[in-house]
């Protein structure tokens, strides 16, 4: 059990939430968190957005009624978090870019820290948020605000890009990915997947991901994966 | 929780045990099926020598990769699952998992699910010729899963008329000789009848409920979330329709039932006690509380001393 220090709004819908408590965990790994007793049913997936000393941070999205719950929190709280689980983004060298979308950027964050050096692309619909967080780590910082934020990112100047983001620019960065192999610069693309959980330790089988070499636990094996072994099917 | 001094020796005496077809489990709680993997995941969290048992993720003869799509879906106090019974094949998991199996203080349950009427009784016969060959010791039980509503064909197809499962339950009985329940639909036409038929075939217990058919519809999009259309209904939504069914059922068979639906808490599981159960498993409520097990072993056993229970016995079947 955590305690909540701080559940600050940053931008419409977003908060920014800071547990205190021995947490620790990988860049790309998440929690399952739960504010509540039995209803609703199923505790919620967030990545880990920082780990300091004295506790976790996350960053998400009000988009229901979990989040809604998350929302209400006050300092003082108590919230259920389990974790960290499943298996992030690997400690790359090279030449290497992030890529978040909207609230996607919150795995980003711990990433950017531990890669000195990286080039950081942030793209949002609207008003954007924690985007001065990333910038003492970042070689560069790209900000967009209304349009595609993979527009701005040349794939053959990188050797890793990892994405986080909406399903559509998850698949558009595969398919990036791909052309850029294709014209002679390979790169490998990592995307954080958000599939629907239950357990979030690889036993239920809900969050499964088609892969090419078969069925993948997005919460066990993810939910980072490499973006040419996944299958979408839309 | 559980108080020191006199009511912790108390504790030692009590008797949460349960007996069926010469198999005995420690405690009435049993992991269902689907929910729980092999049990390798949960072990990270608590010690599952533990349970009374595990039933593991449901078998088929062929590996299955499940059904595309969304998978699961909250409802108000339960979910809805589309898995379509991935997993690995029963050869694999024979192969793979049943080292591990091995080495479990649990009763161990293999739940096999089919597709077509021979595949059922070829997965039988390979578990059976595995513990028969091997020697070992690693399954304890069969649950013949004929009530997955989420696969298209075989599953729940057998699972709703009596007459079309009697047939099965009688081949899977002759190529057997482990203890075998047989895992009922609440979508059957008369699920007693169901059960009455599983006794006479010669199964050794029925376990009951699956999960209930169930939709959600994306007004949105304007279509199912599921790519099968309907999906499984589990969790504490389903709990008072899983406890009259148990009870209706035990009313009517002599064999033990293995009673299973919503429950998420000692109470329930008592409920489910008296009602007839001799063991109970617990699904869902592992997605709520990763210690779900540990949690309501200590609370049942505090349940007990507090309303003077020495043995579940003193209250199975009282209603
Ligand atoms: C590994 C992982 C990491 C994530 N990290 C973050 C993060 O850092 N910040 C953030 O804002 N969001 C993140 N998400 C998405 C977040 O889990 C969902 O937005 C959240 O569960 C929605 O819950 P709700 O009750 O508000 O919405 P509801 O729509 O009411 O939720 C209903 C059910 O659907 C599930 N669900 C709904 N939307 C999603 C979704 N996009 N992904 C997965 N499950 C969903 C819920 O968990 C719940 O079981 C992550 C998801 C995953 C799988
Ligand atoms: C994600 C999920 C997967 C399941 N898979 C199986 C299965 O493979 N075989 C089976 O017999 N039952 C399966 N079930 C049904 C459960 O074992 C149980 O009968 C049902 O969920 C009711 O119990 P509950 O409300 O405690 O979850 C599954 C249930 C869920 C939620
Ligand atoms: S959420 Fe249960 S296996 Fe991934």
């Amino acid at each position: 059990m955590g305690t909540v220090i701080s559940n600050e709004r940053l931008a419409d819908n977003v908060y920014h939430l800071r547990v205190s408590g021995d947490y620790g965990g990988e860049m790309g790994q998440f929690y399952m968190l739960r504010a509540w007793g039995a209803y609703p049913v199923l505790s919620r997936p967030l990545s880990i957005h920082q780990v300091e000393d004295n506790g976790i941070e996350f960053l998400y999205h009000v988009v229901g009624e979990g989040t809604e719950l998350f929302a209400q929190l006050t300092p003082g709280d108590d919230i259920n978090l389990e974790g960290p689980f499943g298996s992030g983004f690997p400690a790359v060298t090279g030449r290497v870019a992030l890529v978040g979308g909207g609230i996607g950027i919150a795995p980003l964050l711990y990433c950017a820290r531990e890669i000195p050096g990286c080039d950081v692309y942030l793209g949002f619909s609207r008003e954007p948020f924690r985007t001065e967080e990333f910038r003492p780590y970042a070689a560069k910082l790209t900000v967009d605000v209304g349009g595609l934020i993979l527009d701005n990112v040349d794939f053959a100047e990188y050797d890793h890009i990892f994405v986080c983001g909406p399903h559509p620019m998850l698949k558009a960065a595969q398919l990036k990915g791909i052309a850029a192999a294709t014209s002679g610069s390979p790169v490998n693309v990592y995307l954080s997947l958000e599939n629907r959980m239950a357990c979030g330790i690889g036993a239920c089988l809900v969050c499964s991901v088609s892969c090419k070499d078969g069925q993948r636990k997005a919460c066990a094996d993810g939910p980072v994966f490499l973006a040419e072994e996944v299958v979408f099917h839309d | 929780m559980i108080k020191t001094g006199d009511s912790s020796s108390r504790n030692t005496e009590l008797d949460l045990s349960a007996r069926i077809a010469g198999v005995t489990f420690k405690n009435p709680i049993v992991m269902a099926s689907g929910t729980f993997g092999f049990g390798k995941e949960y072990a990270k969290f608590y010690d599952v020598n533990e349970l009374g048992g595990i039933s593991g993720k449901g078998l088929t003869l062929q590996p299955k990769a499940g059904n595309q799509g969304t998978r699961v879906y909250e409802t108000a106090s339960g979910m809805l699952n589309s898995v379509g019974l991935e997993n690995p094949g029963v050869a694999a998991f024979l192969d793979k998992e049943c080292a591990y199996w091995e080495t479990l203080d649990t009763v161990r349950i293999v739940n096999l699910g089919g597709n077509t009427f021979e595949d059922y009784v070829a997965g039988a016969e390979l578990i059976q010729k595995d513990a028969d060959t091997r020697g070992r010791k690693a399954v304890d039980m069969i649950e013949l899963n004929i009530s997955c509503p989420n696969v298209k064909e075989g599953g729940i197809a057998f699972g709703i008329r009596t007459c079309d499962a009697r047939e099965l339950v009688r081949a899977v009985r002759q190529a057997t000789s482990l203890p075998l329940s047989v895992k009922l639909s609440p979508n059957a036409e008369d699920i007693a009848d169901m059960a009455l038929m599983c006794q006479e075939e010669g199964a050794d217990a029925v376990s009951l409920i699956n999960t209930i058919s169930g939709m959600k519809i994306d007004v949105r999009r304007r279509r199912s979330v599921f790519n099968n259309l309907y999906a499984g209904l589990s969790g504490p939504a389903i709990k008072p329709i899983a406890l009259r069914m148990v009870h209706q059922v035990a009313q009517r068979v002599e064999i033990p039932v293995i009673g299973m639906g919503g429950i998420s808490s000692a109470t329930d599981i008592i409920e489910f006690i008296m009602a007839g159960a001799a063991v109970i498993q617990v699904g869902t409520y592992n997605f709520m509380n990763m210690r779900a097990g540990q949690d309501l072993l200590r609370d049942l056993r505090q349940f007990m001393l507090e309303e003077n229970i020495a043995s579940l016995d003193e209250i199975r079947g009282i209603i």
